[in-house]
C-alpha cells in the first residue's frame, strides 16, 4: 500500500513546541527527585547519598512500589483500591502463620500469600464490576474486613521468626558482577529497542524524532542506571527487592503497552461508555485489574513480613495513601484514563526519599506527614497547571 | 392597539459561522395561548433561551418587550422576577425532595430564619388542588410518574407569580391520558389570564390547544397567524417550505435483491416497564441506504442502540443478518455479527478522547492488530493510517489526542474505528450533526463508496434534506413505531412530517 503519510505536512515549529512541553512534564518528575536528593544530601552531609542510604531507601521503597504498580492500572481504570495496606498486612501475616505454626516451606508460603491476594482481588473485583458498587466503599469496607481477618487469624500476636529462606528475600543482594552484568543487559536492551523502533518508523514512512533525542534519551537513560549499579555495588550490590520491582514494573508496562488488556483498561478509563459501546467486556476487565491488584498486595505482603522478619497487625498501615499519592504523583489522573507505571515508580522513589530523608536529619516525625501531605497537593496542582 | 404581555422585536443571534436567529419578531398577546412551531434547529430553542435570559442580554441584537416595557435580562434569574418561566423537556425537580419542597425550592415562605414549614404544606396543597392533583405534597416527586412531575413542575412555576409560562415540548415524555390532564390545566390557566408559549412538534396538539401559532425555519419568521386560518398541511407546508439546498452526491446503484437484515417485531421495553419501542419491523438489503427519519425522541436511536446491544432494556422479536437469525446481547456480539452503530454522541459514546487518534481507531477492532496476544505496534500504526487516509482525515500526527480535532475530524475518527471492524451493515445516527458543509461532503462520499461495496446503511437523520438527499428508502419514527415508508421517488418534506408528527402513512 502506497500510501502517503497523513502527518508530514506539519509546520516545524508546532512539532518542536509539542515535544518541548511534553518534555517538562516527564522530566519535573526528574528533576524533583534530583533537587530532594541535593537537598537532604546538603543537609546530611552527603550521607543521604551514601551507598549504604540508597541501598536501603530502594530496599525501603520497594513495598510502595509494587503496590503503586498495581495501583496505577486500577486508578487509570477509574477506581481506587484503600484496602492494600490491609490485604499488605493480611497477606504478610498469611506467610508468617503458614511457615511460623505450620511449618510450610518458602515457596509455598510465597505462592499462598500471592494467591491469597489474587482472591481477595477477586472478591472486591466481584463487587465493583459485577454488584456496581463504588470502588471507594468496597475497598473501604475491605480496608476494615482484612484488617479484621489479620487481627483475628494472628489472635492479635507478632508472629516471627521467618525462615532464613524467606528472610533473604528482602534482605539479600546480587553480587557485585551480577549486578553489573545486570545493566549493561538492559543498557544494551534499550539501545537495541531504540534502534528497532526507529527503523521501522522508517519503514512505514512516520515522523522520526531527531536522533540526538533518542539517543540523548538512551544516554541519559544509562547514566543513571550504571550510577545506580555502582552506588549499590559500592555498598553490598543490587537488593533484590529492586530487582523484583524492576522486574514487576517491566511485566506492567508490557501489559498497558502491548496487551489488549492494557489498552481497554485505559479506554475503559477514558470513557466508559464508548468503551462499552466498542464491545470492550468491561466487567470481566474491571474484575481482572482488582484481581492484579490484589496479586501485588500479596507480592507487597511477602516483602514487607520478610523485611521485618515478622507480621503484625498493625503491618502496612496506610500504605494505601503512600501507594496512591505515588501515583499521584507520577502523574496518574483520578479521573481514569491516564497515567504511566514509570510515573509511579518515580512517585514512590520521592515520596520514599522524603521519609528517609527527614528521618535522617532528625526531624520529628509529624513534620514527615506535614511534608508528604504539602507535596502531594503540590505536585497535582502542578499537573493541572502544566495543562491549562 | 392591541395588549401584548411579550414582544421580540428584530431579534438576531450569531454564533461563531453561523446565524441561528436573523430578524425574528415574535409577539405574544395576553392570556392566550400560542404554539411555537418548526423543525429541529429552525431556532425555537434559541429564542427561547434569549427570552429567559440563557443567553444574556447584549450577546444578541434586537429589542424584548414584556407587558410593554423594555427588559434587559442579564440572567434566568432575572427573567423569572418579570414573570417569565420556562419549562424544558427535561424536567427540572429534585426528585428526592418532597412535592412542597420542590415548589417552594428557593423562595421557601420563612418565619424568619426558620423555614416555616406548615405553611408550605398549607400552600402546597392549595396549589395543588388548584390544578387538579389530589396528591399529598409531603411525597417524593420521585415517586411520582413522568406525567405528575411535568404538572408538578408547571405548579412550580405557577407558585412563582408567573405571567409567561413557556412549555418546550412538554408531552414528549407524557402518556395519552397525562396529556389530556396536561391539556385541561392549560385551558384552565388561560382562563386565569396566564400567558402561555407551546413550542411541540405535535401538530394535533397545536391545533386543539393554540389561538395563534408562529412557525420559524432556519432562524426566520414565516408567518404568525391566529389558529383558524391554518390546518396541519398548512403548517407543515411552512414548516419544511425550502428547495433541497444543499448538495448530495447521491449515486443510483443498482437495487440489490439480497437482504442483509431483517427485523421481524422488535420491541425494547425498559426496566420501569415504559415500552420505547413497540413491535418495529423492517428489513435492509445489501448496497443499500435506508433513511430513518422522525423528531427527536421518536425512538430511532433507541431503536438501533437496541438493535446493536446497547440499551439497558429488554427487548423481543426476531432479528436475522444475512438470514440467519442473531441473538444480540452485548455490543461485542454486535460487532462479531458485522453490525457497526455510530452514535449520535461521538464524544459521549464514539471516542475516548484523552486517547491518541491510532489507539480510537483500533479500539473495535484491536484483535486485527495483534500477533500472538501482543499488539503490533507498528502494523496498528500502519492500519490507522491506511484507514484515515481513505477518509482524508486532516490531523498534524495520528498520536494527536482526538479531542483536539474538529467535529468533523472527530467524526472521521468514529468512521475509521467502525470501518475496521468491517461491517456488513452500518447504523450512522446524525452523522453530520455539528459537521462544517465541506466535512458533510466528504462523509456522504464515503457512505455512497460503502454502499457501492455492499456495506447495508442506516441512515439516522433529523434533517430531512439529508435524509431525502440520501437514502434509497425512508422509513419514519414517531412514538417509538414505524408510522410511514416511503421510496426516494415517493418521498418529499411533506409526507414525512405528517408521518413524523403521529399522523398515518396515507
Amino acid at each position: 500500500m502506497k500510501n502517503q503519510p497523513i502527518q508530514n505536512p506539519v509546520p516545524e515549529e508546532n512539532e518542536s513546541k509539542l515535544s518541548f512541553k511534553l518534555d517538562i512534564q516527564a522530566y519535573t518528575l526528574i528533576i524533583a527527585l534530583v533537587l530532594i536528593a541535593l537537598i537532604f544530601g546538603f543537609f546530611t552531609g552527603g550521607e543521604f547519598l551514601s551507598s549504604r542510604n540508597i541501598s536501603n531507601l530502594f530496599s525501603q521503597m520497594a513495598v510502595i512500589a509494587v503496590l503503586a504498580i498495581g495501583m496505577t492500572l486500577l486508578i487509570v481504570a477509574g477506581h481506587i483500591d484503600l484496602s492494600v495496606g490491609s490485604l499488605v498486612g493480611l497477606t504478610g501475616g498469611v506467610a508468617a502463620i503458614l511457615q511460623v505454626w505450620h511449618g510450610w516451606n518458602t515457596f509455598a508460603v510465597v505462592v499462598a500469600a500471592v494467591a491469597v491476594g489474587a482472591l481477595f482481588g477477586v472478591w472486591q473485583g466481584w463487587w465493583v464490576a459485577y454488584r456496581a458498587v463504588p470502588a471507594f466503599i468496597v475497598t473501604l469496607g475491605g480496608m476494615l474486613i482484612f484488617r479484621g481477618i489479620l487481627i483475628g487469624l494472628s489472635k492479635g500476636q507478632t508472629i516471627s521468626p521467618m525462615d532464613e529462606s524467606f528472610k533473604s528475600i528482602s534482605n539479600s543482594y546480587l553480587p557485585f558482577s551480577a549486578g553489573y552484568i545486570l545493566a549493561v543487559g538492559s543498557i544494551l536492551l534499550l539501545l537495541f529497542w531504540t534502534l528497532k523502533n526507529r527503523s521501522k518508523r522508517r519503514d512505514l514512512e512516520l515522523l522520526i524524532p531527531p536522533a540526538y533525542i533518542d539517543y540523548g534519551k538512551v544516554a541519559v537513560y544509562s547514566f543513571f542506571i550504571l550510577l545506580a549499579a555502582y552506588m549499590l555495588s559500592r555498598y553490598q550490590g543490587v537488593p533484590i527487592p529492586v530487582i523484583i520491582v524492576v522486574g514487576l514494573a517491566a511485566i506492567y508496562v508490557f501489559i498497558s503497552n502491548k496487551t489488549a488488556f492494557g489498552r481497554y483498561v485505559y479506554a475503559i478509563g477514558g470513557n466508559i461508555e464508548a468503551a462499552a459501546l466498542s464491545g470492550i467486556n468491561i466487567k470481566r476487565n474491571t474484575l481482572m485489574v482488582f484481581i492484579s491488584m490484589g496479586a501485588l498486595s500479596g507480592v507487597a505482603g511477602v516483602l514487607l513480613t520478610s523485611r521485618l522478619n515478622a507480621a503484625t497487625v498493625n503491618a502496612g498501615n496506610m500504605y494505601e495513601l503512600d501507594a496512591i499519592a505515588a501515583c499521584v504523583i507520577g502523574g496518574t489522573s483520578l479521573m481514569g484514563g491516564r497515567g504511566k507505571v514509570v510515573g509511579a515508580l518515580i512517585g514512590a522513589l520521592i515520596m520514599a526519599s522524603i521519609d528517609n530523608g527527614m528521618s535522617m536529619m532528625n526531624i520529628e516525625t509529624f513534620w514527615q506527614y506535614i511534608v508528604k501531605g504539602l507535596i502531594l497537593i503540590v505536585a497535582v496542582w502542578i499537573d493541572i497547571a502544566s495543562k491549562k | 392597539m392591541e395588549d401584548y404581555a411579550l414582544q421580540m422585536r428584530n431579534i438576531t443571534k450569531e454564533f461563531p459561522g453561523v446565524k441561528a436567529l436573523e430578524n425574528v419578531s415574535f409577539s405574544v398577546r395576553k392570556g392566550e395561548i400560542h404554539a411555537l412551531c418548526g423543525e429541529n434547529g429552525a431556532g425555537k430553542s434559541t429564542l427561547m433561551k434569549i427570552l429567559s435570559g440563557v443567553y444574556p442580554f447584549g450577546t444578541f441584537d434586537g429589542e424584548i418587550l414584556v407587558n410593554g416595557k423594555s427588559v434587559e435580562f442579564k440572567t434566568i434569574k432575572e427573567s423569572q422576577e418579570a414573570g417569565v418561566s420556562i419549562i424544558y423537556q427535561e424536567l427540572a425537580l429534585v426528585e428526592e425532595l418532597s412535592i412542597a419542597e420542590n415548589l417552594f425550592l428557593s423562595h421557601e415562605l420563612m418565619r424568619s430564619p426558620i423555614i416555616n414549614w406548615n405553611k408550605i404544606y398549607v400552600e402546597a396543597q392549595k396549589w395543588l388542588t388548584k390544578i387538579g392533583l389530589n396528591i399529598d405534597p409531603q411525597v417524593k416527586v420521585g415517586s411520582l410518574p413522568v406525567g405528575k412531575q411535568q404538572l408538578i413542575e408547571i405548579c412550580k412555576a405557577l407558585t412563582q407569580n408567573t405571567e409567561i409560562l413557556i412549555l418546550d415540548e412538554p408531552t414528549a415524555a407524557l402518556t395519552e391520558s397525562d396529556v389530556e390532564i396536561l391539556i385541561n390545566l392549560l385551558n384552565d390557566l388561560r382562563s386565569e389570564g396566564v400567558t402561555c408559549i407551546y413550542i411541540s412538534h405535535k401538530l394535533g396538539e397545536v391545533m386543539s390547544l393554540a389561538d395563534t401559532v408562529t412557525i420559524l425555519r432556519d432562524g426566520q419568521t414565516v408567518s404568525t397567524d391566529s389558529i383558524e386560518n391554518l390546518t396541519e398541511d398548512n403548517i407543515i407546508t411552512k414548516m419544511v417550505g425550502r428547495e433541497l439546498t444543499e448538495l448530495f452526491p447521491y449515486e443510483k446503484r443498482p437495487e440489490s435483491t439480497e437482504g442483509i437484515l431483517e427485523v421481524q417485531n422488535y420491541s425494547l421495553t425498559e426496566k420501569s416497564g415504559d415500552r420505547i419501542i413497540s413491535d418495529v419491523s423492517f428489513h435492509l438489503k445489501k448496497g443499500e441506504i435506508l433513511g430513518f427519519s422522525g423528531l427527536m425522541g421518536a425512538g430511532r436511536s433507541e431503536l438501533f442502540m437496541g438493535l446493536f446491544g446497547g440499551m439497558a432494556a429488554e427487548s423481543s422479536g426476531n432479528v436475522a443478518i444475512d438470514g440467519k437469525p442473531v441473538m444480540i446481547k452485548t455490543p461485542a456480539d454486535a460487532i462479531k455479527e458485522g453490525l457497526a452503530y455510530v452514535s449520535e454522541d461521538r464524544k459521549r459514546y464514539g471516542l475516548v478522547l484523552g486517547m491518541s487518534i491510532t489507539k480510537n481507531t483500533t479500539l473495535a477492532a484491536l484483535n486485527k492488530v495483534m500477533k500472538l496476544k501482543v499488539i503490533d505496534q507498528a502494523m496498528e500504526i500502519k492500519v490507522a493510517d491506511e484507514i484515515t487516509y481513505k477518509m482524508n482525515l486532516k490531523a498534524p500526527t495520528l498520536e494527536a489526542q482526538v479531542g483536539k480535532l474538529s467535529g468533523g475530524n472527530q467524526q472521521k475518527v468514529v468512521l475509521s474505528k467502525w470501518l475496521l471492524s468491517q461491517p456488513k451493515i452500518l447504523v450512522l445516527d446524525e452523522p453530520t450533526r455539528g459537521i462544517d458543509v465541506g466535512a458533510k461532503y466528504e462523509i456522504y462520499k464515503i457512505i455512497n463508496e460503502l454502499a457501492a461495496q455492499g456495506v447495508g446503511i442506516v441512515i439516522i437523520s433529523s434533517e430531512l434534506p439529508e435524509v431525502l438527499g440520501m437514502s434509497d428508502r425512508i422509513i419514519v419514527m414517531a412514538e417509538g413505531k414505524i408510522t410511514g415508508e416511503f421510496t426516494r421517488e415517493e418521498a418529499t418534506q411533506e409526507k414525512i412530517m405528517v408521518c413524523a408528527t403521529g399522523g398515518k402513512n396515507p
